[in-house]
């Protein structure tokens, strides 16, 4: 790891500023991805800024139709929230899928969703259920947020605040998790809101999270698993590696998909 | 001896409340010089003041800000029974509690560390008797080399306060984020099925 500057803001304004004034400087979360980066020297940033003493950033709550989650919020939290279980159980059992215990303790939601990692399970639930992604400048829908491998639309010196989930009436996740990592091999977030279906796919594009809209045309006609019979999922733009091949990847979406939207119905 | 009733659990537990009210106030001092001076470019190599408290003990060192908690542990603090497996946080060998919870100490910074930390050299009685689950492991012989057991142990020990020692499918997925390489899985999750009863008796 190479050496760093480290700062620990009171306010998002005072991290915001120490950003812009840190050039290449990164903002420090729950550590758990970003620490191991650094290791890694994949990352190398001259300065660090630690959320862990900014106040009001972390807690869950509801307003008006929507389930607000403050960006320092832990795994942990939301897995065990009375709250999020009765807005969104499907969100509240995703979050008890990430990782494993410690790593739940830790790892926030902001850093989760700032990482934008391929095989992560928020973006799936962000772009499923429509969440709006509020930084320290402006609002951005989760459909314009993640934009490729571990890119996002924030600019530079921009931070995470809240991520606000509209309440849907029906939703669920199911992820095919790799054995050894627990990171989604496939894991697919279906929601339903009224007429609007939406099913995200994380895990298995070349290109990160994205809506499978063949399986979102079948489910409109019937939101049921019995609907997703026969459609199948095409292998194009799905990674391929050591764990599973782009076909083996397609397939999975399909029975992942046909999983989350029987556990949807029963809840 | 069930550690509900041990007397001294308590008292360790109100030390810890204290303790933690206290390391809250005390100030990180190079943090805030950082601060004072925001023109000039900070100085990456200075040490900041790293402010602990482990296993009750209050533990204040000046370290490089790289240094993680598993770091400070193992060679400034004296406490090597926390283990280095990968160093990744993929492996739980360094599994401690921090605020009573179990922690990767090798994916956290020392520095960003403001609850009370305990580690498996604070888990036993003062008197020497060891805690539960501890001797659950001897019990049941849920080890052979021993390097992963001071996490394995610190995770149970949470696992089961947490509530997630009900059934064996139960426990091996909250105990899935430590890997033995002896796989002495069968042993550790009987063992941990023995401190259970005996933690919550
Ligand atoms: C062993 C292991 C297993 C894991 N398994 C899974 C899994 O199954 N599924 C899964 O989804 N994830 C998994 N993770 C990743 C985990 O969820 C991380 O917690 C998460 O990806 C990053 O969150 P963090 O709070 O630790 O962020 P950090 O590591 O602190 O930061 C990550 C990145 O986000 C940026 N960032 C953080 N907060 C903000 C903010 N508020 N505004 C702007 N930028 C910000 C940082 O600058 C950094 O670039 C795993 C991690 C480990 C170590
Ligand atoms: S040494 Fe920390 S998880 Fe392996
Ligand atoms: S006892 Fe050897 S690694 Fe677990």
């Amino acid at each position: 790891m190479y050496a760093f500057s480290y700062h620990q803001p009171k306010t998002v304004r005072q991290a915001a500023s120490l950003l812009a004034k840190n050039e290449d400087g990164k903002i420090l979360a729950g550590g758990q991805t970003l620490l191991p980066t650094m290791k890694q020297r994949l990352a190398a940033p001259p300065a660090l800024i630690d959320l862990g003493k900014v106040e009001g950033l972390s807690g869950i709550e509801l307003k008006g139709r929507s389930l607000v989650i403050g960006a320092t919020t832990k795994h942990v939290q939301v897995a065990t929230s009375e709250i999020v279980k009765q807005a969104i159980p499907g969100l509240a059992e995703m979050a008890g899928m990430i990782g494993d215990p410690a790593v739940r303790n830790r790892g926030t939601i902001g850093g989760s969703v700032a990482n934008n990692d391929p095989a992560a399970d928020y973006p799936a639930a962000c772009l499923a259920l429509g969440a709006t992604i509020i930084t320290n400048t402006r609002k951005i829908p989760a459909e314009q947020f993640f934009t490729g491998l571990f890119e996002t639309a924030l600019e530079p010196g921009e931070v995470i605040v809240k991520i606000s989930f509209p309440i849907v009436s029906k939703a669920a996740y199911a992820k095919f998790r790799n054995p050894a990592s627990r990171y989604a091999m496939v894991g697919v977030f279906v929601a339903k809101r009224g007429s609007d279906i939406r099913v995200a796919v994380t895990g298995a594009g070349s290109n990160g999270v994205f809506r499978a809209t063949a399986l979102e045309e079948a489910l409109k006609k019937r939101f049921s698993p019995k609907s997703l019979e026969g459609v199948s999922v095409s292998a194009d733009g799905l990674n391929g590696d050591i764990h599973a091949s782009p076909e083996y990847r397609a397939h999975l979406i399909g029975v992942m998909a046909k999983r989350a939207v029987t556990a949807a119905i029963g809840k | 001896m069930t550690h509900s009733n041990d007397p001294r659990g308590a008292s360790r537990r109100d030390f810890f409340k204290i303790s933690a009210s206290a390391a809250a106030v005390a100030p990180v001092v190079a943090s805030t010089a950082l601060h004072a001076q925001p023109e000039q470019k900070p100085d990456p190599f200075a040490p900041v003041e790293v402010d602990l408290v482990v296993n009750g003990q209050r533990r204040r060192m000046a370290l490089d800000a790289r240094t993680t908690l598993l770091d400070a542990l193992r060679r400034h603090a004296g406490l090597t029974g926390a283990k280095k497996g990968c160093d990744h946080g993929q492996c739980g060998a360094c599994t401690v509690h921090v605020g009573g919870k179990r922690t990767l100490s090798c994916l956290t910074l020392a520095v960003m560390v403001r609850e009370p930390v305990t580690t498996i050299e604070g888990l036993a009685a003062t008197d020497g008797a060891l805690h539960p689950m501890q001797q659950a492991f001897i019990d049941h012989d849920a080890f052979q080399c021993g390097y992963c057991t001071p996490g394995q142990i610190m995770s149970a020990v949470a696992c089961v306060k947490e509530g997630h020692a009900g059934s064996a499918d139960e426990i091996r997925e909250y105990m899935s984020g430590n890997l033995c390489r002896c796989a002495a899985y069968p042993h550790i999750v009987t063992a941990i099925q023995q401190a259970k009863t005996q933690m919550e008796g």
